[in-house]
């Protein structure tokens, strides 16, 4: 496998995510980068294809912005919860919904941890 | 698709403020281009342009029909709406010009990134508007000539 890339289902065991929609559809997803935000157009502008979502919104519009913007999946920060709504739109729509109770910073650094890189690493390596 | 495929025309009708079926129009756009075997990279550029296009209605305007028209060299995406129209559409296309309410801003819209989105995905773009009546928008995605095989 690529490096900095893995599966979901890899992605999912080593943060002790939990899975909320799409079980079954964690191991045939690959990771391309984490983009954290709470602005749906500012996903749509910078997290590319293959973006493991970060954020704290729940509404069916972060469902469809995943859907939209081809995301591995979302991970729904601080124990929050989508509403059945949103549940059942990842359904029908194939996005993998994930949960964790940390907060955006603390799952951004798990995922760092385990390999993964931000949507931005370009940059962030002529800053450092 | 064959060179005899036969043009692509499909029309929708919907509503503004209906938060409940936003996305919907796109989605089904979405799914009509991946039916259509267009490549993934261009199926989401023009699923990016719908989506802002089809949100911004949702937000600001009160109904709209959306067109959606694939030849052999191109994606044309229209949505036509009736609503407050746009006053000053340069300004309303810099990055960060929002007059979204903050309601709108808790959902997660309201950067002020949509249109500059819609751009950077269309080849090209024209906005027009009439303040009071309603605001136009077509976008244009080509299909490079050896992905239409
Ligand atoms: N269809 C429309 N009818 C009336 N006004 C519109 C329409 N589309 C956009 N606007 C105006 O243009 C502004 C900029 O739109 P744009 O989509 O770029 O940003 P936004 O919708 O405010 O935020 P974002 O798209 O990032 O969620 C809007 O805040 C609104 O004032
Ligand atoms: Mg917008």
């Amino acid at each position: 496998m690529e490096a900095g890339k893995m599966t979901l289902d890899d992605v999912a065991r080593r943060c002790s995510f939990e899975v909320l929609v799409g079980s079954e559809l964690l191991s045939g997803r690959t990771v391309a980068q984490v983009f954290a935000s709470d602005r749906m157009s500012d996903v749509l502008a910078s997290a590319g294809a293959g973006a493991l979502l970060v954020t704290g919104l729940v509404s069916p519009q972060s469902v469809v912005t995943a859907h939209i913007a081809d995301a591995a999946g979302i991970v729904y920060v601080r124990g929050k919860r989508p509403g059945p709504d949103a549940l059942d739109k990842a359904r029908v729509l194939g996005v993998v919904l994930l949960a964790t109770p940390l907060s955006t910073f603390d799952v951004c650094c798990l995922l760092g941890s385990v390999g993964l890189s931000g949507a931005d690493a370009h940059r962030r390596e002529k800053l450092t | 698709m064959t060179s005899n495929e036969p043009l692509f025309v499909r029309q929708f009708r919907f509503e503004g403020k209906d938060f409940a079926n936003a996305g919907s129009v796109s989605t089904e756009v979405k799914a009509i281009l991946r039916s259509l075997g267009l490549p993934a990279p261009l199926v989401r550029r023009a699923s990016i342009v719908s989506y802002e296009a089809e949100m911004n209605v949702v937000i600001y305007a009160s109904s709209c029909t959306a067109t959606l028209l694939v030849d052999l060299r191109r994606i044309v995406l229209t949505f036509d709406d009736r609503g407050p129209g746009i006053p000053d559409i340069g300004l309303a296309m810099q990055v960060g010009y929002s007059t979204a309410t903050q309601e709108i801003r808790e959902m997660g819209f309201g950067a002020g990134m949509g249109l500059p989105n819609i751009q950077r995905n269309s080849d090209s773009l024209d906005v027009r508007s009439t303040v009071g009546h309603g605001t136009r928008l077509e976008a244009v995605i080509l299909i490079p000539p050896e992905q239409a095989s």
